[in-house]
């Protein structure tokens, strides 16, 4: 569903155009006062702790910063989280793209439905989220006796890692490739079949060149979010030391250690995944904006 | 060997309760020329241009290739050439690599592609614009591309669904020209979907006029134009009055008058008496609109010259009587189609 | 000679041209009951084997109870502070031009794109007694680290972005004639606020609360660190399941999870609702 705009979702290119139309507007008192607010607000509540995280992370230089990171245990979870990230993004992606093409082109009996579905990860608590797959594969879980059986470790290893935060993630790359499908509208489709095209080729020819900003920005913020995940892999990694830490399971690691400087050197790291991810939303909204002017110059 | 285009009965529903799309829609098109689907917004008319292209699927009825049944035959197998009203160019190719898409799907030859890439872009008038993209290109320059492409890989029929309707007004003109040749040169049994009545009386070998889904008639322009089958087909092309009134039995009737056909008199014998309520100059022609003793509003189309000649003025009592009128029974509850004859 | 079939069969889905049905909704459907349906099975197949008095006992002991207020009452005021600053800060951004706008635009996604955990340690260090905030906070009086304060406060960083990025959009697609045939009329802008534009916002101020209060209720990784995590005191709800699992509680944790998942599903519900509602309003605007 397009309308699901909470969250990492670029503004279309029409509404910041009426952005920058004058209204009649309020007193010069007031807009003041409230761009101070905003500034002053955001720059305390959000600014200020992102700074932060840099500032904790160099108070023992830059010398110190490295020996934090290259400490074995921390860039064992650096690995784990990467080689997580890894399994999770290219199958989300495959799945959002599967989602966002059965929701956008074809009517059928319960799309909302799996529209709702695709939604849950966002209003569930991550913990529930981890919980649920203990109560599958864990030692009291479902299939927790038959696992045993046979040797085959899910909970407290990798592969719980991965459906964890696979679980929690999985609904970014659709909810940011549906919205740009269904905008898209079906005609280059259309006319790429009338013109003999097979649906692969109208998949990968037109579809996907339409779509890319979106699709990749999505990628972005799955990476981003898989690397982050906390509380869902918190319940289902058992917290083993260079075992089954992820970075954000390092981090609080640390940090309950007092080992400031190294928590925020790992935090640091995440942190420019998230800042990264900011910037790369912002150059799709600048991209959309740059498009949509030029479909309006017609010579 | 051109094959003819014939739709039988063709019915399509979008809901399973109200009215149909298309109801029971039969023509033929006429080969090598161009056939118009003319009607308002909601008509069905591109719906069955879409249904005859395999965009969508028939509920009911035929589509006919010569003597071959291609009712059900997916879209890609087609061979359909299709024009869309929005272009649908793919943004991120040049103007080359549009055309050449049809082509490379066949997996014809490079030098295959090349030469007939070049072929078209001629044809089209838009030699040394290969290398652009379509958000460089102007509208008119857009929908050319859409020409070419569809054309490339010798489509049986061209389909047309308002392939002018998103340009201004002078790039129409100019297209609609580019069409005719276009036609002409090619050969090709063209479908076109249109609102604009003009450009179908000027472009059409054969127009099939249509309303809620229905044809009301098929025929030449000269005929849909002076010899409409239905009150509606009447009043869609060209100006019409419609006078309501009733037959000696008490038969409720509709009278369809052409204002240029109407005459207008200060002779009482030349007609009924009726009061000028407003009188328009727009040029060669005057458009006069009398209130009957009827309270009827009819307009009248007069020569500016017989205005003067004539002293007309708003409030003058004149006589006004139809030299062309055309009755039908008024069944404007129930509408039953003529079966239309091609 | 066959008229054609009369497809009795408009059931299940529409035929479309476009092709790729069969292809995605087999991936769609068997990935989303893998991945999803079946795990959340199971916890409802747990659940049930628990007896409905134990069943109670467990969602209903003090300790759950004290962890409920937390967890929703936090979350409730969390969520209506971030109404507040959120309208705020949606309507500057929204319709104010000034230097750095684009910046302070990109910082309200920052809550949602940043790992909970480093939200969750960068806020304790900004108010715990040494910190920054809290080191000219505490000699006022006010503990926010490592109290019930410091819960609500993670609460407002990570809802943020909900009030602003539902309102906003909504703001920008408004008709401005529609205000100024409100001024030309002679009414103030407060009186233009509350009388035009609250009605065409409020489903959109609504949807931002709840999506707000869903996030901070459930949230875990901002709020473990600086809410001490001390039971009967500033011990949410989701930090409970956890240490009962760690304690093989599970049954317990189980049902605290399925009063959870309800809150859930009621939440989406709501916004859902809201969502349909505010689609409806604007065709008909």
């Amino acid at each position: 569903m397009a309308e699901k705009t909470v969250g990492l979702v670029p503004l279309s290119g029409e509404a910041k155009r009426r952005a920058h139309t004058p209204v009649i507007t309020e007193a010069l008192c007031i807009r003041l006062m409230f761009i101070l607010a905003t500034v002053l607000g955001l720059g305390v509540l959000v600014f200020l702790p992102l700074l932060l995280v840099f500032v904790e992370a160099l108070r023992k230089g830059v010398a110190g910063y490295l020996a934090a990171l290259s400490n074995e245990e921390t860039w064992h979870a650096i690995k784990l989280s990467l080689l997580t990230t890894l399994i999770v993004v290219p199958a989300n992606t495959v799945f959002g793209l599967s989602a966002a093409w059965l929701l956008a082109k074809h009517r059928f009996w319960g799309r909302r439905l799996l529209s709702t579905i695709i939604d849950l990860p966002f209003s569930v608590s991550p913990v529930v989220s981890g919980l649920v797959f203990v109560l599958l594969f864990g030692a009291q879980g479902i299939l927790g006796p038959w696992l045993a059986t046979n040797d085959i470790k899910i909970i407290f290893a990798l592969p719980g890692i991965v459906l964890a935060t696979a679980f929690v993630t999985f609904p970014f790359v659709a909810r940011e490739v549906l919205p740009a499908l269904e905008a898209s509208g079906n005609d280059e489709e259309e006319a790429a079949l009338t013109l003999g095209a097979h649906g692969w080729t109208v998949f990968f020819r037109v579809t996907l060149p339409k779509i890319k900003w979106a699709v990749l920005y999505g990628v972005v913020l799955c990476t981003a979010r898989s690397l982050g995940e906390f509380g869902a892999v918190s319940v289902v990694s058992g917290h083993i030391r260079g075992e089954t830490n992820t970075m954000p399971l390092q981090v609080e690691i640390l940090y309950n250690e007092y080992d400031f400087t190294g928590a925020f050197s790992v935090a640091s790291l995440l942190t420019l995944v998230a800042v990264v991810t900011l910037t790369t939303k912002k150059l799709l909204e600048w991209n959309q904006e740059r498009l949509r002017n030029d479909s309006y110059t017609d010579r | 060997m051109i094959r003819t285009l014939t739709v039988e009965k063709l019915t399509k529903r979008f809901t399973l309760k109200g009215t149909p799309a298309i109801f029971e829609s039969s023509f033929e098109a006429a080969p090598g020329g161009i056939t118009t689907l003319l009607g308002p917004s909601g008509s069905g008319k591109t719906t069955l241009l879409r249904v005859i292209s395999g965009l969508e699927t028939a509920d009911e009825g035929r589509v006919l290739l010569g003597e071959e049944d291609i009712t059900y035959q997916p879209v890609r197998e087609r061979g359909f050439g299709f024009v869309f009203q929005t272009f649908a160019l793919f943004p991120d190719m040049t103007v080359n690599e549009n055309i050449a898409f049809g082509l490379r799907v066949r997996k014809q030859s490079k030098l295959q592609i090349s030469k007939r890439v070049d072929e078209l872009l001629e044809l089209t008038k838009l030699h040394g614009l290969g290398h652009r993209f379509p958000s460089q290109l102007s509208g008119g320059q857009r929908q050319r591309v859409g020409f070419a492409r569809a054309l490339a890989p010798n489509p049986k029929v061209l389909l047309l669904d308002e392939p002018f309707g998103a340009l201004d007004a002078q790039v129409r003109v100019e297209l609609r020209q580019f069409l005719r040749e276009l036609s002409e040169q090619t050969q090709i049994t063209t479908l076109m979907v249109t609102h604009d009545q003009e450009e179908a009386l000027e472009l059409s070998d054969r127009i099939v006029v249509m309303d809620r889904g229905r044809i009301h008639q098929v025929g030449t322009s000269r005929e849909i134009y002076e010899a409409p089958r239905t009150p509606f087909v009447a009043s869609f092309v060209g100006m019409a009055n419609v006078l309501l009134g009733r037959m000696s039995n008490g038969a409720p009737v509709k009278t369809i008058v052409r204002p240029h056909d109407m005459r207008l008199s200060r002779d009482p014998s030349l007609g009924e008496p009726a009061t000028i309520a407003r009188l328009v100059f727009s040029g060669s022609i005057a458009k006069i609109e009398v209130t009957t003793s009827s309270q009827e509003t009819v307009s009248v189309h007069l020569p500016q010259v017989e205005v003067d000649r004539l002293g007309l003025q708003a409030g003058d009592v004149v006589h006004i009587d139809a030299a062309r009128s055309q009755v039908f029974a008024d069944s404007s509850k129930t509408f039953e189609p003529p079966l239309p004859t091609s | 000679m066959s008229a054609g079939k009369l497809t009795k069969k408009r059931n299940f889905r529409a035929k479309a041209a476009l092709p790729g049905f069969g292809l995605t909704i087999g991936i769609t459907l068997s990935y989303v009951a893998l991945l999803v349906l079946i795990p959340l099975a199971a916890l409802v197949w747990k659940t049930s084997h628990l007896s409905a008095s134990d069943f109670w006992a467990a969602i209903s002991s003090p300790r759950a109870l004290s962890a409920y207020k937390l967890s929703f009452g936090g979350a409730a005021v969390a969520a209506f502070v971030n109404l507040f600053l959120g309208t705020i800060f949606a309507w500057t951004l929204a319709r104010y031009r000034f230097v750095g706008r684009a910046f302070i635009d990109a910082l309200v996604d920052l809550p949602l794109a940043l790992p909970t955990a480093v939200a969750g340690i960068t806020l304790t260090t900004l108010y715990a007694p040494n910190g920054l905030f809290g080191s000219w906070l505490e000699p006022l009086g006010i503990k926010v680290a490592f109290a019930p304060l410091g819960v609500i406060a993670a609460m407002v960083f990570v809802g943020i972005p909900f009030v602003v990025r539902t309102v906003e959009p909504l703001l920008l697609s408004l008709d401005p004639q529609t205000e100024e045939a409100a001024a030309v009329l002679g009414a103030s802008r407060w009186r233009t606020f509350r009388l035009v534009l609250l009605p065409a916002l409020w489903p959109a101020l609504l949807t931002g609360f709840a999506l707000a209060f869903a996030r901070a209720v459930g949230e875990y990784g901002s709020v473990v660190f600086i809410s001490g995590n001390m039971p009967f005191a500033t011990e949410i709800v989701p930090l409970l399941i956890v240490t009962q699992l760690e304690q093989y509680q599970v049954e317990q944790a189980t049902a605290l999870a399925l009063v959870m998942l309800t809150g859930s599903f009621l939440t989406l519900l709501v916004v859902n609702l809201l969502q349909l509602r505010m689609r409806r309003e604007s065709s008909r605007g």
